[in-house]
């Protein structure tokens, strides 16, 4: 239960980062709070490390009226205590323990791309995007990964050898939307059996016109549902939402593993993708003040 | 290879030779010889290694000595004050919030932060903050019972 060895970098700047990480290709190391675990139960041996938490230009939280930039130092407990956005938020409790919290990176969840975690789905949900760089020539080079083409597999990201994933963009939610997230684990805190997240619009008559849900531990990467179609044709509280829930439950091709089997998940993510739906349209209302 | 870093423990600047894949856990404990942080799982979901990092809880086992340096850190060795354990430190003792021992160490250091942040936490909110220490031989219930008792000393003594 001890790491294996490997060379050590401590960059003090970005564009050191960058350069050590177009010269070694190495692991990034943010929060430790995934990576030493794999380390210490050597999943993984990098023969390079190249830890960011020096690098004090990564860190800070910047809210704008389209949305939340969160920096790649940023931790989930400091994400979580601005509040600067809610589903983020609201997410963010659900993401392990305090203690955990206080070390773990946002942007880290997203770049290890868990396929149980919550912050990716969030990213997704949203149609967030990771701004990722590395050093070129004699330069630095910035691209904008969408979430769509972000979660390329479970634990694979898009961020390749050599990058540096530097912040990660989460849309506002517009006016009349409510969000919410469900989730079912085993213990509280712990990574979740099957989860989903909902974002749900309304017009001024309580009719859904946008409806969209991220599911968590049923599929490769977060599974995105677009259920507005589904969900429009009369107000809210009329909706059938156990249907929209069964519907949801069809598009996702949940696995078997030790933790969970694959009828069980499909079964959470039906009645989590109903309740979830169901709490941010009654948000949603709510906010219309209807 | 070995990197010199300097961390300061309890108040305490320490300077130690280290490779750079020492778990600060172990660094307390078997460089520094500060063997109240108590090591389990090594992968973060015990908490028993749990120390404050500029005052705020994290898992030892979970971080590289070499990433902290220069930062201040307490352990369960820093916690009591001079002539005395620190109301945290009672609250336990008094509430029998502790049996073996094993968990006590990152419970104390846990609570020590939750109670600095939020001096007044509810049922919930103690839950919530301890939910991630894990205790295989007391019963949380003294645990809890320990930590609003602490929250009353503290209180009594500010
Ligand atoms: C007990 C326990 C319970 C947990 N429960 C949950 C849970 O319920 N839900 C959940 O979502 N997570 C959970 N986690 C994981 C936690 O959220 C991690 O903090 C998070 O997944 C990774 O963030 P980090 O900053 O610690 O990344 P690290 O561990 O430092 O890195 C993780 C991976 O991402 C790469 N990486 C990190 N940052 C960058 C970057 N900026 N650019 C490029 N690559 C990067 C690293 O190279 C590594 O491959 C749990 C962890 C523990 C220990
Ligand atoms: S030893 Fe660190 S959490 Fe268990
Ligand atoms: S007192 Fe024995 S494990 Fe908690």
């Amino acid at each position: 239960m001890k790491p294996p060895p490997f060379e050590y970098h401590a960059p003090g700047d970005l564009g050191a980062a960058l350069r050590t990480l177009a010269e070694v290709r190495g692991k990034v190391l943010a929060g430790g709070q995934s990576l030493i675990p794999m380390l210490n139960m050597r999943l993984t041996a990098p023969e390079y490390l190249v830890d960011i938490n020096r690098v004090a230009s990564l860190g800070g939280i910047d809210v704008t009226e389209a949305g939340v930039r969160v920096g790649a130092l940023a931790r989930h407990s400091e994400v979580e205590r601005a509040g600067a956005h809610p589903l983020l938020t609201r997410a963010l409790k659900l993401v392990a323990h305090p203690v955990i919290r206080n070390r773990g990176t946002v942007v880290g969840s997203l770049v290890h791309a868990d396929p149980a975690a919550e912050l990716p789905a969030v990213l997704a949900v949203l149609g967030g995007s990771v701004r990722v760089a590395r050093w070129e020539g004699h330069t630095q080079v910035v691209r904008d990964v969408p979430a769509a083409d972000f979660f390329t597999g479970p634990m694979e990201s898009a961020v390749q050898p050599g990058e540096l994933a530097v912040s990660a963009f989460f849309p506002a939610l517009g006016f009349r939307t409510g969000d919410a997230f469900e989730e079912v684990a085993r213990r509280h805190g712990d990574y979740a059996l099957a989860g989903v997240c909902a974002v749900v619009t309304l017009d001024e008559e309580a009719y859904v016109t946008a409806a969209k849900v991220a599911c968590i531990g049923v599929g490769p990467v977060p599974v995105v549902v677009d259920v507005s179609e589904a969900s429009g044709h009369c107000p809210v509280h009329e909706l059938d939402w156990a249907e929209v829930g069964r519907l949801v439950q069809s598009a996702v091709e949940p696995e078997d593993d030790i933790h969970a089997s694959a009828a069980y998940r499909r079964h959470l993510v039906g009645v989590l993708a109903e309740r979830a739906l169901w709490k941010a349209a009654r948000e949603g209302a709510a906010i219309r003040g209807a | 290879m070995e990197h010199e870093i300097t961390l300061v423990v309890n108040g305490v600047a320490r300077r130690v030779s280290v490779p750079a894949r020492r778990l600060l856990s172990d660094c307390l404990r078997h460089d520094l010889g500060l063997t109240g942080t108590h090591v389990g799982c090594e992968h973060g979901v015990c908490g028993c290694c749990t120390v404050l990092l500029d005052g705020q809880p994290v898992r030892s086992c979970l971080t590289f000595a070499v990433t902290v340096d220069g930062r201040e850190l307490t352990t369960v060795e820093g916690l009591a004050g001079p002539d005395r354990l620190s109301p945290v430190q009672r609250a336990f003792a008094e509430c029998h919030g502790l049996q073996c021992g094993f968990c006590t160490p990152g419970f104390l250091c846990t609570v020590t932060a939750l109670l600095a942040e939020n001096p007044a936490p509810t049922e919930e909110e103690v839950l919530e903050g301890v939910s991630g220490n894990l205790c295989r031989c007391t019963g949380y219930q003294n645990i809890v019972k320990a930590v609003h008792r602490a929250a009353e000393l503290l209180a009594e003594e500010s």
